[in-house]
């Protein structure tokens, strides 16, 4: 199944867990220390640098893009790390998650409460993923270089729905 | 005396990393191949044909397989006959470290524990020395990512735990990572020893080619027991369920104190990178 991005809220009611789906549009890119800095943000009311309303965070440091292409192999991080991180830009609209490996109950919980959606993308398949990735911008952080929040656009992106809208888990 | 210049053993690193981080090791490309073939699960099998491609994408563009290129662990050993010259070993090669990663493009993947300040060069690296017979120097280096090395575990079980309590710690390591470590793994384990040891001997079994089995028999035996308990786990590629969730498990041992067993379990991704050349 095709999906383009940024997601809507009836697209997200129609992933289920177990299909493979292609994404194709516009992602932001936040691991560890992007989240530790926007979940600080939030705890003390500040603006946020970007706005999270149906947008999809891909959990990525990339490497350094080569001459060749505009980004280095860029494949997914662990995404159980960001659990304690995630429900505070869930209540910001964050619709979408892309990372590697199973979720804590609560996120599959929230996941649900939230009516979106986290996508599993192949781990260690950086120099395959970052072929569909066509343009990279930095939009925060960016002193945290490989760490930084940047939009990036994705094609044909190949992923699998983990947990879906209705908590159904690939993982459970 | 075998003088050796510090700046070739460097060098020697720097190549190893370069190559290591773009070329998977042939030994497991034809387990992960062999794998992909008998997967029976769509979605493993959707996981397991992008990370063979991947392997032949990076290597033919010579480009990282992941962007995670890890620390760079290295093992130097030297021969009790070398004497190093012409300066500093440690910042020889933590000089070459920093090169390969710019010049590879590899992610800087290393900061201070504590302050999260990234070191801007993924250095220092880990390196072990050991002093061995003869005049060569030999190194292996294995860039290690820390997705799976998260999921490491140290045991300091009972002394009559046994074989059997080796093989449970083993399997419950690999069910408490799940799909986080990238499956399938490699299963490095080190048994005995003290706390180091055990780990060390952990990861220096990651250096067998993959799949080789301890030449000690009974130490065979627990590889192929551990290895078929974790299978059957049905953790799978990527934790999507699927008949590989590793694909070998290596065990060394040591002697150990009357009242201990330490086992370390050092878990390794799919992204096995490793290297090694003798000077
Ligand atoms: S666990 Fe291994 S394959 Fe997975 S992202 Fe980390 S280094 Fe890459």
């Amino acid at each position: 199944m095709k999906v383009s991005l940024p997601l809507t809220k009836d697209t997200v009611r129609e992933l289920k867990s177990g299909q493979i789906v292609y994404l194709t549009g516009p992602v932001l890119t936040a691991r560890d220390a992007a989240h530790q800095r926007l979940v600080a943000s939030i705890a003390s009311g500040e603006e946020l640098p970007i706005d999270l309303t149906d947008q999809t965070i891909y959990y990525v440091g990339p490497c350094p893009a080569p001459d060749d292409h505009v980004i280095g192999a860029a494949g997914p991080t662990t995404a159980a790390r960001m659990d304690k991180l995630t429900i505070p830009l869930l209540e910001k609209g964050l619709l979408g998650m892309i990372g590697k490996g199973p979720r804590s109950t609560e996120i599959a919980e929230a996941v649900r409460k939230y009516r979106c959606v986290y996508f599993i993308a192949c781990g260690g398949a950086g120099a395959l993923l970052a072929r569909n990735i066509s343009q990279v911008e930095t939009l925060a952080y960016a002193d945290l270089d490989s760490e930084a929040i940047k939009r990036i656009e994705i094609n044909n992106f190949p992923v699998i729905v983990a947990i879906d809208s209705y908590g159904d888990s690939l993982f459970a | 005396m075998r003088k050796i210049d510090v700046h070739i053993v460097a060098d020697k690193i720097k190549q190893l990393l370069l190559t290591s981080n773009t070329d998977l090791p042939q030994d497991l490309l034809i387990l992960l191949k062999a794998a992909e073939q008998r997967e029976e699960s769509r979605l493993a099998k959707f996981m397991l044909e992008q990370i063979v491609s991947n392997a032949a994408i990076a290597k033919e563009n010579q480009w990282p397989m992941c962007q995670d290129t890890g620390m760079a662990v290295i093992f130097v050993d030297i021969g009790q006959e070398v004497h190093l010259i012409n300066g500093d070993i440690n910042q020889a090669i933590n000089a070459k470290v920093a090169e390969a990663y710019r010049e590879g493009h590899f992610r800087n993947s290393v900061a201070s524990p504590l302050e999260r300040v990234n070191t801007a060069n993924n250095t220092p690296a880990i390196i072990h020395y050991q002093i061995i017979e003869g005049d060569q120097v030999h190194l292996k280096v294995a860039p290690k990512g820390f997705g799976s090395e998260n999921m490491s575990r140290l045991y300091m079980l009972n002394p009559t735990a046994g074989a059997e309590g080796v093989v449970n710690a083993i399997v419950e390591t690999v069910k408490l990572a799940g799909g986080k470590p990238c499956p399938p793994l490699v299963v490095g384990v080190g048994v005995g020893g003290t706390v180091e040891k055990a780990a060390l001997l952990a990861k220096r079994s990651l250096f067998r080619p993959v799949g080789s089995p301890s030449d000690d028999d009974k130490l065979a035996k627990l590889e192929k027991t551990a290895l078929a308990r974790i299978n059957d786990l049905g953790i799978g590629a990527q934790g999507v369920g699927g008949i590989t969730t590793a694909l070998a498990v290596h065990i060394e041992s040591f002697p150990t104190h009357i009242a201990g067993l330490p086992v370390v379990i050092n878990i390794q991704c799919h992204a096995a990178r490793h290297a090694e050349d003798v000077i």
